[in-house]
């Protein structure tokens, strides 16, 4: 094992905007609270007392997507999709945009917006989100 | 052909906790070797996969970080070690979407196009090393086989 301090990151908040639930990752994640954040995101998407309008996942302050967090952001969108639920990827560095190309992980299917105001404006827009902004 | 290595670090692979590790020391050596945010974004991603293979199929291992030169060049190496299972079929192995581990099966063929060189060396029963050199440059490295 290491010798470094054993911080124990804490699980990543998922914020209620309205009927949007907003998750803002930042620097580096480790696999395990990728793998709780699937779950917390599903389990919110399945109780909320109010119909989810969509997910929003700001990516701008994560410096590296490997393989394995990219599958992890494609499950997400996929497990809400299952719960009539959309997710977009807000603020992708464009360094990290042309890694995940050569890496060969271009996450089709995956919703995109340049920053959360343009997400958040597109889940507004969708005909099938109830109330507006 | 190189001037002899300076050995900068050798990190322990174990945990998750050590992969994050892993990635904010290859930025930081990457940033102070001048390499370029993009080139520092795809050299960090590869370190990623290799080191999380090293993990998942090699049962853990280390890295061993070097600052080789040629010539006025300068790089960063990484070397990834495990004493796992070995690759049976490294062909197979290095194909896109080909996966034992439940991932994506695009890490070893990833990282491999991200960095300037690879090596990978296996033998099975005994473990597997992959070592990736990237160099400092000013401009995108060409890639063999690059559209």
């Amino acid at each position: 094992m290491t010798d470094f301090p054993a911080v124990h990151p804490e699980p990543v908040p998922v914020l209620a905007l309205g009927d949007i639930l907003l998750v803002t990752l930042r620097g580096d994640l480790y696999d395990g609270a990728a793998e709780q954040l699937q779950y917390d995101i599903t389990q919110r998407i399945a109780n909320s007392p109010v119909p989810v309008g969509g997910v929003v996942i700001d990516l701008s302050g994560v410096e590296i997507v490997d393989s394995f967090l990219g599958r992890i952001l494609a499950e997400i969108a996929a497990s809400a999709r299952l719960l009539a639920t959309r997710t977009i990827l807000a603020g992708m560095r464009p360094a990290v945009a042309i890694t995940l190309v050569e890496l060969g992980l271009t996450l089709p299917g995956l919703a995109t917006a340049l920053d959360v105001d343009r997400a958040l404006a597109m889940l507004h827009r969708a005909p099938s989100v109830e109330g507006g902004a | 052909m190189h001037a002899p290595l300076t050995p900068t670090a050798r990190l322990p692979i174990g945990s998750d906790a050590d992969l994050a590790w892993l990635r904010q020391h290859v930025r930081q050596c990457a940033a102070d070797l001048g390499f370029g945010l993009v080139q520092q974004t795809k050299l960090v991603t590869a370190a990623s996969e290799l080191a999380r293979n090293t993990l998942v199929h090699g049962g853990g291992g280390h890295v061993e970080i070097t600052t080789p030169t040629d010539g006025a060049r300068r790089g960063l190496r990484l070397s990834f070690v495990d004493s796992g299972p070995g690759i049976r079929d490294v062909d197979l192995a290095l194909t896109d979407g080909y996966t034992t581990g439940g991932g994506l099966g695009m890490g070893l063929s990833g990282a491999k196009r991200l960095v300037q060189d690879f090596v990978l060396d296996t033998r099975p029963g005994l473990g597997t090393t992959v070592t990736i050199t990237e160099w400092v440059s000013g401009f995108p490295a060409p890639r063999p086989g690059a559209r």
